[in-house]
């Protein structure tokens, strides 16, 4: 608070900085440990786990075995399979549609915010007026006319996540265009797009880093939530929000069922959330400490 | 005359992510009653830093603040937060550089007015208004009753640099800092807020610390000068004598960078003064000014200078000043 | 403030407009061809084409546009194919339910995010901080639906103090709904209250490390008093939040209701895709534009009362 700003500062290299500031907040280096964990159980997980389609009626809800390391659910399937095949679409789901967001989002958002003039007000008012708007209520309609799967999914929740992706590239482009290098380059004869991919792009690198590691996660509940309402992912391929959908039957006698998924879900938004933080700060000292 | 205010061996370290940064590393002098003094040096020198800590107006974290700052006698660096809360606003008020962001833009002119006058004393709302009224015609605002109920941001920047002054004034404190009042105005609005401080302070017998870069302003209204220069005061006097006879090189490197300067001498440009100020990180014991500085000498760089009594109540820190050239 | 009002109301229209058309064009885009639904697998051509023309449905569309918006208009959304139902009974029915649960978690939610971000932005760095930035990470990170999974297997299940599910009206028994309603509340109200918490503590420390917070302590005032300073300016931020969350908020009582079995227009929605109720889906998407358009407009209002550079019209110089 009030602070009289040392006037001249010194460098040091800034990845170096960048990586000592990251590292010293704890916070940060535990999101990355679970980001770490959870790109394991999604990536290798479903290699060394048993069929999580494979159902043993027999022995449903069993207890946790060395053949079922996490025990089996209400059909007789492989805990832990399930989980790390969940994972699996998590990752999916979240990456995937953060990725589909970025490309579509941020050449819009940087146009807009760099070429200005009567494109930008009407890329903002339509911007506006998705972001407000209930996803889920636009997620079921999409749901109900292009039918409910994983790819609608993805492609759903990209257009949830594209206002903010538009907001923020846009928030760079104006700030970018303002700055010397970009007059030069425009004084140079630098043609539009050059000086958007070239100079506005990789300047907004970190901050759209940073908005990723934040999307992510979003897209990774959304997904959860959307095949949880029985509109995303279908039983009986696993999903940990199928995998909900299904324990929520069960809450009496195998509440377990109903607290691994959800337990993953939680930790792994958690440690990208924690990540972005991390970065943010890291990137942005200002607003830190 | 007993000095008002006697800054003692101030030196302020900011600790960074960099290292620490010393921002002033050794400044001493004093403020008389009623008197305009002028803290005059190059962005970076140390001169804001110097005068935010005279009320203890710097960051609480990562701040070091070493020596004393006396006001009628009482050392302010020994007081606790809630003394020097007591103090500020009504022994030593501040006007600041940005009229456009000092302000806060969700009360009124009035309310802002009336919270420092009823902060420090016992009135009632109304004669607080009626106060503020008063303060805001002082400081020249036309329709001052109605310009109460204003927001900031429907006044123009001179205007709430004036409502800034009337707010610092509304105690009649014993001493105003102006720290840059007018370098974020028009220069066409200047002239008017500088002779509104002088004008309110003489009335007042407030004395002022007024903090510049610019020798144009303090010749208009300032009585005495220190220059600072790296963290460091490198002369002081009237401001008679410091026009008239400038010691320091550096005061004089200051003086060429004066519009009014370069048309005496027919120069197209504005004298610039050679060099970079010294990144603040340590504190060798040699002139500071020595590497921009065109008469530096091998003594120059072996100690640091001490100050000198050129003329009477005419101080300079340096071993070559001008009139030793001269005679 | 009069011409930031109708600036505002106009550009509802537009947003109004657009979504209708999408609504408009998404609902022709359905599968299956409206006119063979009403009149079955068996119906020959003639037949088909009057009660095309009895529906408008040989009209062009942006004809059938206007025909559409104006039965909107007068309420007439159709009948749910379920029950046969008009489905704007329904929805009369079931979107008190969703405001009641809404407003609930929009209390909850400001009560326990706005002072947490107050006091972690003013205890920087100390223990009070780091338990409301606790809380607000994990809030932020924890998907509602488990959440009341969560609940109801702790308070239902295993304390026995509340009810599972299930639903009683306001007007009917209203300790009752309460009583039903606190889980509900509290879970979808979590999650905002994490958000309200970061966006306060952002917006509260940044307010503080301006200028004239600087000015207020210059003046005197105590630490508290520069709070409030602040704090006045951070308000408008939360408004914004809030109404930024409006949609996020609507979209948790969908999986909230369905959790917890609350009859909503959240339930609704879910219900009419599973069995395809196409009108019910339609006057839902419509009501929710018309919903949030009107939440928004709302929001915004506040937004310029808190805030003086709007709501005083212009700068005089």
């Amino acid at each position: 608070m009030t602070t009289v700003a040392p006037e001249s500062v010194v460098m040091i290299g800034r990845a170096t900085r960048l990586r000592r500031r990251f590292l010293r907040r704890p916070m940060a280096v535990l999101g990355l440990v679970l980001v770490a964990l959870f790109l394991l159980l999604a990536i290798v997980g479903p290699l060394l786990t048993p069929d999580p389609l494979a159902q043993e009626l027999t022995s449903a809800f069993a207890s946790p075995s060395a053949h079922h390391l996490l025990g089996v659910d209400d059909l007789g399937r492989d805990e832990l399979a399930r989980l790390a095949a969940g994972a699996r679409v998590s990752l999916l789901a979240g990456v995937l549609s953060t990725a589909l967001a970025m490309v579509v989002g941020v050449p819009i958002g940087l146009a807009s915010g760099y070429f200005r003039g009567w494109i930008d007000p009407i890329v903002m008012r339509l911007n506006d007026a998705v972001l407000a708007f209930p996803f889920l209520i636009f997620a079921v309609g999409f749901a109900a006319i292009f039918g409910a799967s994983l790819r609608n999914v993805v492609i759903a929740l990209s257009i949830g996540l594209l206002p903010t992706i538009v907001r923020i590239s846009r928030g760079e482009a104006l700030v970018l265009r303002e700055q010397d290098f970009i007059g030069g380059a425009v004084a140079d004869g630098a043609r539009p797009r050059t000086i958007m991919f070239r100079y506005l792009l990789p300047n907004s690198l970190n901050t759209l880093i940073v908005q990723a590691t934040v999307a992510i996660p979003i897209g990774i509940i959304g997904e959860a939530v959307l095949s949880f309402l029985g509109l995303g992912v279908q039983p009986p391929n696993p999903s940990w929000g199928v995998m909900l959908t299904s324990a929520q039957q069960f809450l009496v006698q195998a509440p377990q069922l109903a607290i691994y998924p959800g337990a993953l879900i939680a930790i792994a938004t958690l440690g990208f959330n924690l990540l972005g933080d991390g970065l943010r700060d890291a990137l942005d000292p200002k607003d830190s400490r | 005359m007993t000095a008002l205010l006697e800054v003692d061996h101030l030196a302020v370290t900011f600790r960074t992510e960099d290292g620490p940064v010393l921002a002033v590393k050794d400044m001493s002098f004093t403020l008389n009653p009623g008197e305009i003094l002028a803290l005059v040096g190059e962005s970076g020198c140390g001169k804001s830093v110097t005068a935010m800590s005279i009320p203890a107006l710097l960051a609480t974290e990562g701040v070091t603040r070493r020596g004393a700052v006396r006001l009628s006698g009482q050392d302010l660096t020994t007081l606790a937060e809630r003394d020097l809360e007591a103090l500020r606003g009504r022994d030593i008020s501040v006007v600041f550089q940005e009229p456009m962001t000092s302000l806060n833009p969700a009360y009124t002119v009035g309310r802002q007015i009336t919270e420092v006058i009823q902060r420090h004393q016992q009135v009632s709302r109304r004669e607080a208004l009626d106060q503020a009224v008063g303060l805001l015609v002082k400081v020249g605002i036309p329709d001052a009753r109605r310009r109460c109920g204003s927001y900031p941001h429907q006044l123009s920047g001179g205007m709430r640099q004036r409502v800034m002054i009337a707010m610092a004034v509304a105690c009649d404190p014993k001493v105003l800092i102006a720290d840059e009042p007018t370098t974020a105005l028009d220069v066409t609005i200047q002239a008017g807020v500088l002779q509104v401080i002088r004008t309110l302070c003489r009335d007042l017998g407030t004395a002022v610390l007024l903090i510049t870069h610019d020798l144009g302003v303090v010749a208009e209204v300032a009585d005495r000068v220190v220059v600072m220069y790296a963290g460091r005061a490198v002369e002081q006097a009237s401001v008679h004598s410091l026009f008239a006879a400038p010691q320091h090189p550096y005061t004089l490197g200051l003086m060429g960078a004066l519009p009014a300067n370069a048309l005496r001498t027919g120069s197209r440009r504005l004298a610039e003064i050679p060099g970079l100020v010294p990144a603040p990180v340590d504190d060798p014991d040699e002139c500071q000014f020595a590497p921009r500085c065109g008469r530096a000498t091998s003594e120059c760089r072996a100690a640091r200078p001490q100050w000198r009594e050129i003329r009477a109540d005419h101080w300079v820190a340096c071993y070559h000043p001008t009139h030793e050239e001269a005679g | 403030m009069g011409v930031f009002i109708l600036r505002r109301a106009l550009s509802s229209v537009i947003v109004l407009f657009l979504c209708s058309v999408a609504v408009f064009v998404g609902v022709r885009a359905l599968p299956g061809d409206p006119a063979l639904n009403l009149a079955g697998e068996s119906a020959t051509p003639q037949l088909l084409a009057q009660i095309r023309h009895e529906f408008g449905l040989d009209k062009p569309l942006p004809v059938q546009y206007v025909d559409y918006i104006g039965q909107v208009a007068h309420g007439n959304f159709g009948l749910s194919t379920v029950d046969q139902i008009p489905v704007s009974e329904i929805l009369v029915q079931r979107i008190p339910v969703t405001l009641e649960l809404a407003f609930l978690a929009i209390v909850v939610g400001l009560l326990i995010g706005v002072p947490a971000g107050v006091v972690s932005a003013v205890r920087r760095g100390k223990f009070a901080d780091y338990v409301s930035n606790a809380f607000g990470l994990i809030g932020l990170s924890v998907p509602h639906f488990w959440l009341g999974l969560l609940a109801i297997w702790a308070f239902a299940v295993h304390l026995h103090w509340l009810p599972a599910s299930g639903f009683v009206g306001l007007g009917e028994d209203p300790v009752e709904n309460l009583r039903r309603m606190v889980l509900p509340a509290l879970v979808l109200g979590t999650g905002l209250s994490a958000v309200l918490m970061r966006q306060t503590r952002s917006a509260l420390l940044g307010q503080l490390s301006e200028d004239y917070v600087r000015t207020a302590r210059a003046k005197g005032l105590s630490h508290g008093a520069q709070i409030r300073h602040a704090l006045r300016n951070s308000l408008t931020t939360v408004t914004t939040v809030l109404g930024l969350q409006l949609g996020a908020l609507i979209s948790g009582a969908v999986v909230t209701e369905q959790i917890f079995v609350i009859p909503g227009f959240g339930k609704l929605t879910v219900d009419a895709v599973t069995q395809r109720n196409y009108p019910v889906i339609e006057g839902v998407i419509i009501v929710t534009v018309f919903g949030y358009v009107l939440a928004n407009l709302l929001v915004d209002l506040a937004y310029a009362w808190l805030n003086p550079r709007v709501r005083v019209a212009g700068a005089e110089r």
